[in-house]
Order: C-alpha cells, then structure tokens, then sequence
C-alpha cells in the first residue's frame, strides 16, 4: 500500500493524517471525558450520552446565529459564550435526568442502558422537529478560519488547532476537578464506598446529581467543540456513542488517563489507515483490533487497583 | 421435591395440559386460524415479517430474561441468518440466461455493477439449498460460540458485554455497507424470486410462508419452553441471580452461557432466513444497533421473562410501529423512547407482568379448584426481584 509514494511524501502524509487524527482525538476525547465520568465512576451506561453533545452543539448554533444578529461586535468571542451556555444547558438536562430517571436504576446498570437509549430516541426526536432534519453549521470567526502552512507540504488548520488547544485546557480543568479539589474527593469517595462515604457526612445523592451533571456538561462542551470542525444533525450523537464506548471501555473504565491514551491510539490508527485504505475498511480493522483486544483483555489498557 | 396438589408439573411437556401449553395453544390458534381468516393477504405478510422478530425476542428471554446476559447484537444473527438465505435466493435468480445482459452474465447483478467479474469463494457453496440452510442456523452459532467462548471464558459479562456485542452489530453493518460488491452495500441483496423455481412473490406463496413461518414459530416456542423447564433452564435462572453460587457449586459458568447465547443467536438467525423469505430481500438495516437495541424493547415489552409474552410484545410493537409511522412519522421516535423508559421504570416484567398482575387472578378464581391448569399465559414466569433485574 505505500507504492508510489517517495518517502518525502509518506511522511507528510502521515503528518497530515496524524494531525486529522488528532482533532479526531479532541472530539473522541471530549465525549469520552464525560463518558469516563458516567460509566467509569458512576458505573451508569448513559446512551444518550451522543445527544448530550448534540444539544451543546445546538445551542452553539443558536448562540452563533444570535450573536451575530444582535451583537455582531462580540462575534469574534461568541464561541466562548456559548461554550459557557452549552455546558450549563447539558448540565441542567443532565441533572434533571439522573433526578427523573437514574437515580432509580443504580442497581440495573443494564436496565439504565435501555432507559438512557430511550431517551436518546425522544432528543432526537425533539432536535429533529425543532431544528430539522438537515444538517446545520456555524459560521467561523475569522480568526478561525484558514490555515497554517508548516512545511511546503503540510498545512495545519486553525480550527482544528484551537480545538485541540481546548481540548487539552478542558482535559486539565477536568483533572483538577476531579483529583485535586475538595469537590472530587468527595466524588471519589462515593464512587469507592457509598455507605461509608455517606456515614462520614458526604451527602452521596447530590453528589450524584452533580457528577452526572458535570459529565453531561463536559458532553455539551464537546458538541460546542465539535461545530468547530463538523456539521450538526439531529442523529450526529449516535454516531459517536459506540466508538465513544469503546474507547472508555478500552481505556480502562476507572482511569482518566487510560480513556486519553486509548482516545489516542483509536484516532490515530483510524485515520492514518484511512489514506490508505478506504474509510470503511479503516474503521472496521480498528473497531476489530479494539474488540479483539478488549476479549483478550476486558480490564482494558489502565487498571485502576481498587479493593472491591 | 415432593409433589403437591399445588406443584407445577415439571418434566413432561405434553403429559397434561397445564398453564404453558394452553397458553400456545391460544397463541397458535390466533396465528394459525384467527389471523388468516381476517387479514386480507398484504396484512397477513406484514404479521408474518413481525413473526419473524418474535424468533430473535424468544431467543432473547431465553438469554436475557432467563440467564441474564443482554446481548444488543442480536441483529447481527438476524442478519447473516437472512443472507445467508439470500445469498441462495440471489443465485437462482441469477442463473446465466436471466442476466444474460450483464458484461458477466451468471452472477448477481451488484457484483456485475461494481465490476466483479467472478463469483467470490465464499458465494460458491451457496448453489446448494441444502448449504444454505445448515449455513443458516450453523454460521451464526459459531460465531456466537467464538464470541461467547472469548468472553464468558475472561468472565467478562453485564454491560461489558452489551457494548461489545453493539461494537460487533457497527462492525458488521460498515463492513456489509463497504464492500459493496460481495454484499450489495447499503441496499442489501434485493429481487429475489424463486426457491427451487417456485416463485415466492405471488400471493399463493406469501400464504403458504406465512403458514410455514407460525408452524416454526410454535415449534421455536415448544423447544425454548422445553430448554427452560429442563435443568439447564433452573441452572441459567440460578447463575442469573446468584452467578457464584452457581460456580462454587460445580458448574462451569461459562459453558452455560455460551450454550444460550448460540441458542438465542440460532432462533435469531431462522427468524431472519424466515424473514428474507417472506419479504424478498435483505438489507444491512436489519443488522446494525439500533434494530438490534429495537428487537431488545420487543423482548422487554412482552415481558422478559415470558416466552409468550415476547411473542405479543413483538406483535403489539411492530403493529403501533406500522400504524404510527402510516399515520404520524414523527410520534413513532416518542412512542419507541416512552416505552423503553416505561418498561424499565414503571412496568419491568412487560405485558406477561400486566397479566399476572390483574388478569389472572380474575382467570383463576371461578377454577379454583385447578390451579395449575388455569395459572396463566407464562406461569413459570416469577416476578423479577428488583436487584438481580439486571446484574
């Protein structure tokens, strides 16, 4: 597969695909940041998880197109506002959720799953009435758009670089959240020992509530995100949500940075085999290999050691 | 155990009539009698494509109800089950003189489409009915062994393996989807004709499927009910509810677990062969996550630990499927979502749970005195403890 090319070329090529590799990653990696806090805390399967960005993705739209009917001088800033906006409108649903549903299915983490997959079907449902079923983009800041040129052969975009600039700034926010703040402490706490974490004071049902929340916010940054680099339709949540799985499971459900590293391998395989060989075959070797490994290692890549 | 007066006969499937038997009775007099005589031939089709999903929902209570595993794969058996059916269907209608048009003649026309100028090595063996039969049931209860061998072997079960299995439904779908000619892509292997030159699109033969297909529904529902009643069906309820009891007792766990999952994965697989039949063609949107998560809800609504019931639920589904997406397209994705909430949140054993809950009792009292005779549709069927619903 690599006749033709002269080896000046090979490597651009692969610098070129390890780049849209890595905006694959930022997305891959921002849903499945809030995914790891779902699942690999929680322990809840939310499948509707896809939807959870679709709706930031959404009110990154709205937000766009009022801005610059409104304010056309804060154009150039709106993606900040609405990445604020996305992630509180994510949130809220998210908590309304875990109050209405989740929480009364702890215990059937299977059951969860067909109640979460329900709820995805009436958010696109409710996406697909109110925004239709056609496919909508944002319109770029200036300063976002073009590229840069590395080398004569390589060019980088803008956008993809600014998402993955975010990326790497939520990722960090995330980790400091969770491992150096009173806040996630306390999350962690729950997550290894209710009852004791209740008996010490820790008030384990809001602490849920929050923590769903919080997954579900990161969710619609990542959809906020995601305008960047696609377009939005109202089913564009179920495509991610297996490869997202995947890549949180492959991980190594407890382990942060299990999901970033297992995020990274999956993206760039896909996307440097994709040059080579066509997008479908490309995807169906990576899921595969993915599969294959995790029977051979269902603990995933990071095992977390905690007493059970 | 001694037998009381109260105890449910166990062991003998056709020594006397009790609750189970009497329940198929109903069902297969509604299938076989009721339903002809009053649905015009179009309709009775439609009922007969839903029967075909009642195969795949028998083989989920018996995996999913009774063992506890959730698979949301079972499309993919579904599916292979139909190609494989199609595969044959699409290579008698291809003899050399009826694509004698072709720059190819003799093969399918999607292969001559997307420039294959031989059939591949693994359509080959598909000129025999014979084949494709054994190939039906056989191909996707290897794969489910190897599945179910890699998996339950790691002790790798619950939500691990309801990803994996929906990671299996994406893979097949794209790899179907991609090579479009091996398997005609997105638009499936369609204009099948003939089996054994008898045409299958006429009405006399639609009839004739639908007849077939109820018969072996009856006979899916007689082996699943037999399975369930014998020891292997108290230990799959046993290593659902208390897996390391089971384990410590001497069973190897793992080995009933594969055993019903190739089991559900066959049922699947006739269901889709069936399927194929009586609709005429196959197409990868039989096979991916979301009719596979779909045929999962079929199951649930009917009650998922209710052979019977799935049979209704499958039924009932499809039927306000068909109404709602004739008449309001846009409610039917509100409806679907309603009903996996409601099913997991407020009604957990389905329509069967429904029945036992406020039918029964009303059935049982004017025949107190035959308790067992009169005990239900699915009597075998407890109410699902609430924490062993799932894990």
């Amino acid at each position: 597969m690599f006749e033709g090319y002269s080896l000046a070329e090979l490597g651009s090529i692969f610098a070129m695909q390890g780049f849209a590799g890595l905006i694959l990653f930022s997305v891959f990696v921002l849903m499945a940041l809030g995914l790891a806090i779902i699942f690999g805390q929680m322990g809840v399967i939310n499948m509707a998880h896809g939807e959870f960005m679709i709706l930031g993705a959404y009110v990154t739209y709205l937000c766009s197109n009022f801005i610059s009917s409104t304010a056309p001088a804060l154009f150039p800033a709106y993606f900040f506002i609405a990445m604020a906006l996305a992630f509180l409108a994510s949130g809220a649903l998210g908590m309304l959720v875990e109050w209405a549903m989740i929480r009364f299915l702890y215990r059937r983490p299977l059951d969860t799953l067909l109640a979460t997959w329900g709820l995805s079907l009436i958010l696109q449902q409710i996406f697909r009435s109110v925004f239709g079923a056609r496919e909508v983009g944002v319109v770029l800041p200036d300063w976002l758009m073009g590229s840069v040129a590395v080398t004569d052969t390589i060019e980088v975009p803008i956008n993809g670089l600014f998402v993955m600039g975010l990326t790497i700034a939520i990722t960090i926010v995330i980790y400091a959240v969770m491992f150096r703040s009173r806040w996630g402490q306390g999350v962690r706490a729950v997550m290894q020992n209710r009852v004791m974490a209740g008996a010490v004071g820790i008030n384990t049902e809001k602490v849920d509530r929050y923590t769903f929340g919080l997954g579900c916010g990161i969710a619609g940054v990542a959809g906020s995100a995601f305008t960047m680099v696609g377009s939005t339709g109202p089913t564009s949540g179920q495509l991610y949500i297996v490869d997202t799985f995947l890549v949180v499971v492959f991980g190594g459900a407890q382990s942060l940075i299990g999901t970033i590293a297992s995020a990274f391998t999956i993206s760039q395989a896909q996307s440097t085999m994709e040059f080579f060989l066509s997008g479908s075959t490309a995807k169906v070797l990576t899921l595969l290999t993915v599969v294959v490994i995790l029977m051979l290692r269902p603990q995933g890549l990071f095992v977390l050691k905690v007493r059970r | 155990m001694t037998r009381t007066s109260q105890s449910r006969p166990r062991g003998r499937l056709f020594g006397r009539i009790d609750g189970d038997v009497a329940g198929i009775l109903l069902l297969a007099a509604l299938l076989i009698v009721v339903l002809p005589l009053g649905l015009d031939i179009f309709r009775l089709n439609m009922v007969g494509k839903y029967l075909t999903y009642a195969f795949v929902a028998l083989g989920l209570v018996l995996c999913w109800g009774s063992a506890g595993i959730l698979s949301l794969g079972q499309g993919i058996f579904f599916g292979i089950g139909g190609y494989c059916m199609a595969m044959f269907l699409k290579l008698e209608a291809s003899s050399p003189e009826a694509t004698k048009i072709q720059s190819t003649p003799g093969i399918p026309d999607f292969m001559d489409w997307n420039q294959l100028k031989a059939l591949p090595w693994f359509w080959e063996p598909f000129h025999s009915l014979t084949f494709a039969t054994v190939a039906v049931v056989a191909v996707p209860a290897l794969l489910a062994f190897i599945v179910g061998l890699a998996m339950f072997k790691r002790r790798v079960g619950g939500v691990y393996f309801a990803i994996i299995t929906q990671a299996f439904a994406a893979i097949l779908t794209i790899l179907i989807v991609g090579q479009q000619g091996y398997t005609g892509g997105i638009n499936g292997i369609t204009d099948l004709r003939t089996l054994k030159g008898w045409d299958i699109r006429t009405d006399e033969a639609k009839l004739v499927l639908y007849f077939v297909n109820a018969a072996l529904l009856i006979g899916c529902i007689l082996l699943c009910l037999y399975v369930r009643r014998s020891k292997l069906g108290r230990i799959l309820v046993a290593l659902r509810d208390k897996e390391d009891r089971v384990r410590f007792s001497g069973y190897d766990v793992a080995n009933f677990k594969i055993f019903v999952f190739c089991f559900a994965a066959a049922l699947s697989a006739v269901g889709g062969a069936m399927f194929t039949l009586q609709v005429g063609f196959m197409s990868p949107s039989f096979v991916g996550i979301v009719p596979s998560i779909e045929m999962v809800i079929y199951c649930a609504v009917g009650g998922r630990l209710s052979l019977l019931g799935a049979v209704y639920g499958t039924l009932l589904v499809n039927w306000a499927k068909t109404m709602l997406s004739e008449s309001f397209p846009e409610l039917w994705l509100f409806a679907m979502g309603a009903l996996f909430i409601g099913v997991v949140m407020v009604f957990p054993n389905g329509l069967a749970g429904l029945y036992q809950q406020f039918i029964a009792p009303r059935l049982r009292r004017p025949v107190a005195g035959r308790a067992d005779a009169a005990a239900g549709v699915d009597a075998g069927a407890p109410i699902i403890p609430p924490h062993t619903a799932a894990d």
